[in-house]
């Protein structure tokens, strides 16, 4: 047996990670073909803000983040209602909060916990929350499958899924819950910084290669195991940050498939 | 029989009156044109009909029912003006756009129905796209992607189809092939086309009743009535020719037409 799985903390953030990594571009193909990346950027320092509050008011921390993301993202539909012609401020006014409470809440807390949570731990993954983040995770992967169609079509055309019969408002409000969810529970792996970058990267290097919404989704996952599998064993041995290791390797696969592709395209122009 | 009928419809964004007690009947098997100048309230209206806006005041009866109780959203097609603006790099294909619309009917959490594939290539080959539906719709030129969102909204089999301006940015050949399609739609399977457009030559050509909105609110015109440069000038109000088509002789390019499609 390699020596990274003589640990326990290792099996369990392989575990957590794999997890994390099957639902982050479910919900990043969405996130990403309706031009919302700026909401995973928003709910993702708001859940830091409730990371600050649950370590300096003694509650779990990712129960504390999950909860805080919920509640910004229901806010965020709250505020879209309200300025309808423009949504996108309701996003913005959120992340304004979010960095906020998390500046302020941050002084609060005496843990140096709360760092891991910016860049992802491997060590500080505890039993309970591992079994938290398990039992979201599939919540959050079997409503996605769930809502698939309809995530599709509101994602390709809203008007059209409205008038085919879509609840276009509960499935636009649950996506957004799971998008906060995924935001929190992600945070403790890969840290609150870069888990919007994770939404994005899987997708964009499948965007490039897939001939299908269905390969989209497919090709997003699978890249997305291999960012954070391979991130986690190159963090373990080089000793570095488990999150940004991972961001990095997804963004040089993202550039080795463009320079790839464009090669490709050269050298088909030339035949 | 009246297949749709609005009666003193009002509809105003903030103080700003769009429509103004607007009363029309359109028939099972009409080929309706809305025209009128930018900001006239064509797509508005359109809206109003399909439930998307909620009118300040005034009725609408689809299939003798008030919209307001009206639930067989499957009966209604709807081509909306974003379908022409949609993310060209979109990664999905053909048969999924076309597809999604039958899932969506057959129920959204139900599994596919057996006759699913079948019934995606015929409506693909009813609008000629059938050897395309693998292909990435954002590879599609802009006339071909109005053919799949034609069979998308084909797919279920409807008895209205509403097109909101859907030639924009599309070239003439095609622009020709689709109202072609529209008509054949329309006199074969009996479907009630109604469309938004600024295509003044080509709809009224094809259509049978020109719903016109402009300064003076909104005329209705048949096809039995004259539709001369005055009223397209008074409509606009600034004065406007029709060339190419000579509208003010329909029965004539009507002819023309038909030997074209």
């Amino acid at each position: 047996m390699l020596e990274i799985f003589q640990y326990d903390f290792m099996i369990n953030a392989f575990i957590v990670g794999i997890l994390i990594a099957v639902i982050i571009p479910c919900i990043g193909v969405v996130i990403v073909l309706r031009r919302l990346s700026i909401m995973g950027d928003a709910l993702s320092h708001v859940s830091l803000a409730g990371v600050a509050a649950g370590l300096a008011f003694g509650i779990n921390p990712v129960i504390s983040a999950v909860v805080f993301a919920v509640a910004a993202s229901l806010c965020i539909e709250k505020i879209r209602k309200s300025i309808p012609r423009y949504g996108e401020i309701s996003t913005a006014v959120i992340m304004s909060v979010g960095i906020g409470l998390a500046a302020i809440l941050s002084g609060f807390v005496t843990s140096a916990n709360f760092n891991s949570f910016l860049f992802g731990s491997l060590i500080a993954i505890n039993k309970f929350e591992k079994y938290l983040i398990m039992a979201l995770s599939i919540v959050v992967l079997a409503l996605f499958l769930l809502l698939y169609r309809a995530l599709f079509y509101i994602t390709f055309d809203e008007e059209s899924a409205k008038l085919a019969g879509i609840p276009v408002p509960i499935v636009t409000f649950v996506f957004t819950v799971l998008t906060a969810v995924t935001i929190s529970i992600s945070s403790r792996v890969v840290g609150t910084l870069v888990v919007s970058s994770m939404m994005v990267l899987p997708v964009a290097v499948s965007m490039q290669i897939a001939k299908s919404f269905r390969q989209t989704v497919v090709f997003s996952v699978l890249f997305s195991v291999f960012f954070v599998v391979s991130g986690l064993f190159i963090s373990y041995y080089l000793n570095l940050k488990p999150g940004g290791t991972i961001v990095i390797m997804g963004v040089t696969t993202l550039i080795t498939t463009l320079l790839s592709k464009g090669f490709a395209g050269k050298v088909k122009r030339k035949d | 029989m009246h297949i749709l009928e609005v009666e003193n419809l009002s509809f105003a964004y903030q103080d700003n009156y769009i429509l103004k007690n607007a009363s029309f009947k359109i028939d099972k098997g009409d080929f309706v044109g809305i025209i009128g100048p930018n900001g006239s309230g064509k797509s508005t209206l359109v809206k109003l009909m399909l439930k998307i806006l909620t009118p300040e005041k005034g009725q609408i009866r689809i299939f003798g029912e008030d919209i307001k109780k009206f639930s067989q959203w499957s009966k209604i097609g709807y081509i909306s003006q974003k379908a022409n603006s949609f993310n060209g790099a979109f990664p999905a294909t053909v048969n999924e756009v076309v597809g999604v619309n039958l899932l969506a009917n057959t129920g959204l959490f139900k599994r596919k129905p057996p006759d699913y594939d079948k019934r995606i290539y015929d409506v693909l080959k009813m609008v000629g796209m059938q050897e395309h539906g693998n292909k990435l719709i954002g590879r599609l030129s802009g006339g071909q992607q109005q053919r799949v969102f034609i069979a998308r909204v084909l797919v279920s089999q409807p008895e209205i189809m509403f097109l909101d301006e859907p030639t924009v940015g599309i070239d003439a050949k095609s622009e020709e092939a689709l109202y072609c399609l529209l008509a054949r739609l329309n006199e074969e399977l009996g479907i009630t086309i109604i469309m938004v457009t600024h295509d003044i030559g080509a709809i009224t050509v094809h259509a049978n009743k020109l719903i016109c909105l402009g300064e003076n609110g909104l005329t209705v015109h048949e096809t039995s009535e004259p539709f001369t440069d005055k009223v397209l000038s008074e409509l606009y109000g600034y004065s406007v020719q029709i060339h190419g088509h000579q509208c003010n002789n329909c029965d004539h390019m009507r002819q023309s037409r038909d030997e074209k499609c």
